[in-house]
């Protein structure tokens, strides 16, 4: 059952061949094997989750349920939900218990009547593409524990990954969902900005988080944020529009359909197996009846510089509130005012927080505004301007989600430049504000995954899934699993 | 040396009369336990975003039609950055480069009577954004308490350009302001509460040479305050400069205990706010379509309705300007007129100018809290402008009427027979009397003492119980005299 895709297991209940509660008791019985080895999970609550089971039984029993009823999800654990500890990977909120629901919390879990296993690990504040700045600990990819899951929804991945999870909650700022589902071989969608409420997802840079999911397949994908997605009030981004079913065109035949290929996606950027994979990806397509064009997007080498200049900016601004004042970590000791700040941020900050903190402060500062942060939107405009030319030309963009496959715990900590470029081909979507998703396209040869980003245009979201799901009905790259998971 | 310009910029903080926060939807209200109307926004708490209360939007779009300003279509709100512990996000969310309300002006009267001149003050620019909480010192035990529930309450600050040139004219502009935004109905003015508080920009410069620099005097709560704090800065620079020392820039508080401006903070550890875009707001776009709608709710504004008093009732332009000081004070003067007629607004004026304000300002109320009502006055007039009553008795009955022990003039007059004797025997035999019983000031007028006169006029006024036309009388007696 564990293994089960989300439309089997909506079925399975709904015909109560099994029960929520006895659904969510597999889950927990594994995870409590299995996650000590991962560290995928940073709360887990028994007694929420039954309770939470037992409700959604209620609503299987009385006939209020929903597709989604009863399917337990991990919550990435930037997502507040009332009476769990919300910690975004941090010293400063490891004591924070929220006494709110985000809006994703909301709508999954009160409203489909999804049950939470827990609050999934992932990099602290969503900064890092590893999951290796998590104060809770790193957390280790299922497919080859000694390397990392990707981040910053790291814990997400391997949770589902591991089968740990059905299927998980995630948030992407410059590819923190697309590229840990391709370095633990899942389906990951960051859908358009805007459609999914960011109330009550904790802010890492405001203008290009947006929520998302993981899971096994496209088609899980789109169960979930059919859920997760709409207009939110509380959300003055959020973006007013007709809910949508995102499974409505998954069974639409890919004849006919133009799939753009960025010359700049296929230089020197990529290792070689990865780009033979997602070559390979291309040629499936041709023969499922896609036409492949070449396009360009000329600017998209500025993406990671013009992505380190806006997403530090806003997050500087952003975590200010965490000050220790009224909530989260304050320092035990310290004289007077400006020292209690000093203390309970340099002591409550990870290293690559207080980086990006330093920088966003820097390229804000009196002097240097205009040189970075405008020239950055400059940027961010002109990235934009070359996927509106490029979808002129084409459906969907493919390219490869991550340079490599997954790399081994500890490689890349010490370099963040290289760390920042494992977002190399992800980031440019985030600044665009687009929908993007990734799949697994094949296997490098020690055995890890290898994804194919697929980038829709605004609100192209069912058209992405669909392109996604022809794929995996024609190959299955998405179904294979870790040894010993 | 008296060669000094004073030169005044102010800044003003009018809180604005909206039910709820600029960004959350918890309660404005005033007083209330501490930390019961903050909202998780409020709180910034992690994952918590703002939404823009549109009411906000309708006072700052009213506000800048009131004052003649270009109401910008698109204006976008940043984020200031800086740590305090009231400050609960970490920065204030507030209008920067591009402000809701650009350019306006506002036309003030400087000095009293019919001496006063007409001042155009130019305004800068008004812009958005939210108040912080506060933090409370006492109670604590040597900690710091810190209260949110004053924090996102909505702010429209209103800078001026530097055109004010003394204290007196700082105090004409923010009394005419603070009747505005209460007259256009986006603050109650109340600043007790600090719904309307004054920062000063005070410097000082010899004419024909460039500006000085200038000081920044801080949260001025009362009329009172801002007059004393920006004459003891003005005279402090101009000592200084005298002195042949240097003014730096600084923020400085007053201190209405000891009357004195003191540094805060200098230019140096000035704070870099690290202005940007907030991501969490879009640009507020304001359509023309909506302009209209508010430009249809403002009720007519002073500046029209002191041409009209002065062109419908004849008044001069400084009873016309005072009469429009303040909405109330303009409705009351007008309920008045209906009543007694157009025809006798100039007494309607002077008597609501005149003694009505005398008996508000020695009760220290305000015209909402007459207990002469609008048209009990207008009853008064009536009678004193149709010769009924005397001016003398007129005052007698609207003490009456202050006092409650009248319902009206009219009833008083019948009650009390108060109806002025204007037939001229009856008059002339007080007068006759008069002369008869006061030889002595008889003879003293003779001798060209004019005070005497008076006196005899008195003696008849006392004989008549004051209801005498005081007009006839003085005739009678001119009469009298000369031919006797």
């Amino acid at each position: 059952m564990i293994y089960s895709n989300l439309k089997t297991l909506s079925r399975a209940l709904k015909e109560k061949q099994i029960s929520s509660v006895e659904l969510a008791r597999l889950f927990l019985d594994r995870m409590a094997r299995v996650n000590p080895e991962l560290n995928a999970f940073i709360t887990v609550d028994e007694e929420k989750t039954y309770a939470a089971a037992k409700t959604a039984d209620a609503r299987l029993a009385d006939g209020t349920a929903g597709l989604l009823t009863g399917i337990p999800l991990a919550q990435k654990d930037i997502f507040c939900a009332e009476g769990w500890k919300t910690t975004c990977g941090s010293k400063m909120l490891a004591n924070f218990i929220s006494p709110y629901d985000a809006a994703v919390v909301t709508k999954l879990e009160q409203e489909a009547g999804m049950v939470s296993l827990g609050k999934a690990n992932m990099d602290e504040f969503a900064m890092g593409s590893s999951n290796e700045t998590s104060f809770f600990g790193a957390v280790k990819n299922p497919w080859d524990t000694t390397c990392v899951p990707g981040g910053s929804s790291g814990g997400s991945a391997a949770a589902v990954a591991a089968y740990l999870a059905p299927v998980a909650t995630g948030t992407d700022t410059g590819g923190s969902i697309r590229q840990p589902a391709a370095f633990c071989g899942l389906s990951g969608i960051k859908p358009t900005y805007g459609v999914v409420s960011r109330y009550g997802m904790i802010a890492f840079a405001s203008s290009l988080d947006q929520g998302g999911v993981l899971a096994h397949s496209a088609e899980d994908c789109a169960y979930v944020l059919s859920a997760m997605a709409g207009f939110d009030a509380r959300d003055s981004t959020s973006l007013q529009r007709p809910q949508e079913d995102y499974r409505s065109r998954l069974e639409e035949p890919l004849r006919g359909l133009k799939i753009g290929l960025p010359k700049e996606f296929f230089g020197a950027g990529a290792n070689s197996e990865v780009m033979a994979a997602v070559l390979a990806a291309v040629e499936a397509y041709k023969r499922l009846g896609a036409n492949v064009v070449e396009v360009a997007l000329p600017n998209s080498h500025l993406s990671v510089p013009a992505y380190y200049v806006i997403a530090p900016a806003e997050a500087s601004s952003n975590l200010s509130r965490f000050d220790g004042v009224r909530y989260g970590y304050r320092a035990a000791e310290y004289d007077d005012l400006n020292d209690m700040y000093r203390k309970s941020r340099a002591q409550g900050f990870g290293a690559e927080v207080k980086r990006r903190i330093l920088i966003g402060t820097y390229v804000l500062s009196h002097g240097y505004y205009d040189a970075y942060y405008l020239q950055a939107q400059r940027v961010r405009r002109l990235i934009a301007d070359d996927f509106r030319a490029a979808f002129g030309q084409c459906d969907v963009i493919l390219g490869p989600t991550s340079p490599t496959t997954a790399f081994k715990l500890g490689e890349k900590s010490a370099d963040p430049v290289a760390m920042y470029l494992s977002d190399i081909y992800t980031i440019a979507v985030n600044l665009a504000g687009l929908p993007g998703l990734s799949i697994p396209c094949g296997f490098d040869e020690r055995g890890l995954p290898i994804g194919l980003q697929l980038i829709g245009n605004y609100f192209d979201e069912a058209r992405l899934l669909s392109v996604a799901h022809q794929y995996q009905q024609a190959t299955d790259w998405h179904s294979r699993r870790p040894q010993g998971f | 040396m008296n060669s000094w310009e004073i030169v005044i910029g102010l800044e003003t903080h009018v809180q604005l009369a909206t039910k709820s926060k600029i960004f959350s939807g918890a309660s404005t209200a005033f007083g209330a336990a501490a930390n019961t109307q903050a909202s998780p926004v409020d709180l910034a708490l992690p994952g918590v975003l703002p939404v823009l209360n549109k009411g906000a939007v309708e006072c700052a779009i009213r506000f800048g039609l009131a004052i003649g300003a270009k109401v910008a279509e698109k204006s976008v709100f940043a984020r200031k950055n800086y740590f305090y512990p009231d400050l609960p996000k970490g920065y204030q969310i507030s209008q920067f480069e591009l402000p809701i309300v650009q350019g306006g002006h506002l036309d003030i009267l400087i000095g009293q009577g019919e001496k006063s001149v007409e001042k155009r003050v130019c305004l800068t620019r008004a812009h958005l954004e939210e108040d912080a909480g506060k933090s409370l010192h006492e109670d604590f035990h040597g900690k710091t308490g810190i209260d949110l529930n004053r924090a996102g309450t909505p702010l429209l600050e209103i800078v001026s350009e530097p055109d004010m040139r003394s204290a007196e004219e700082a105090v004409a502009y923010a009394k005419a302001l603070h009747a505005l935004v209460r007259w256009i109905g986006i603050c109650d003015g109340n600043m007790q509460e600090g719904s309307f508080r004054c920062d000063a920009n005070v410097s000082v410069h010899q004419p024909g040479t460039p500006l000085g620099t200038r000081r920044e005097i801080k949260n001025l709560n009362s009329f009172r305050f801002l007059k004393e704090a920006i004459e003891y800065e003005a005279r402090w620079q101009i000592e200084t400069l005298t002195d042949g020392g240097k003014i730096e820039q600084a923020t400085v508080l007053f201190d209405p205990a000891t009357g004195e401006t003191r540094a805060m903070r200098s230019k140096e550890d000035a704070h870099d706010y690290r202005y940007f875009p907030d991501p969490d707001l879009l640009p507020l776009v304001v359509s023309a379509d909506w302009i209209e709608r508010e430009r249809d709710k403002l009720p007519e504004l002073p500046s029209a309705k002191r041409q009209r008093f002065i062109r419908d009732y004849g008044l001069s332009a400084y009873d016309a300007a005072t009469l429009t000081a303040t909405l109330e004070m303009a409705d009351y003067f007008e309920a008045t007129v209906r009543v007694a007629g157009s025809a006798h607004a100039k007494l309607c004026a002077n008597w609501v100018m005149v003694d009505l304000a005398a008996r508000l300002n020695r009760e220290n109320r305000e015209i909402l809290d007459a207990t002469v009502s609008a048209a009990q006055l207008g009853g008064l007039v009536l009678r004193i402008a149709d010769g009924t009553l005397s001016n003398a008795i007129g005052k007698k009955v609207f003490e009456a009427l202050w006092l409650g022990e009248a319902t009206s003039a009219d009833e008083m007059i019948e009650a009390q027979g108060l109806r002025q004797i204007t037939d001229a025997g009856a008059i002339e035999k007080l007068v006759d009397e008069a002369l008869a019983a006061n030889p002595a000031s008889v003879a003293e007028y003779r001798a060209g003492k004019e005070k005497a006169f008076n006196a005899l006029v008195g003696q008849v006024m006392k004989a008549a119980k004051g209801k005498a036309n005081p007009q006839q009388i003085t005739e009678l007696l001119r009469q009298k005299l000369t031919a006797g």
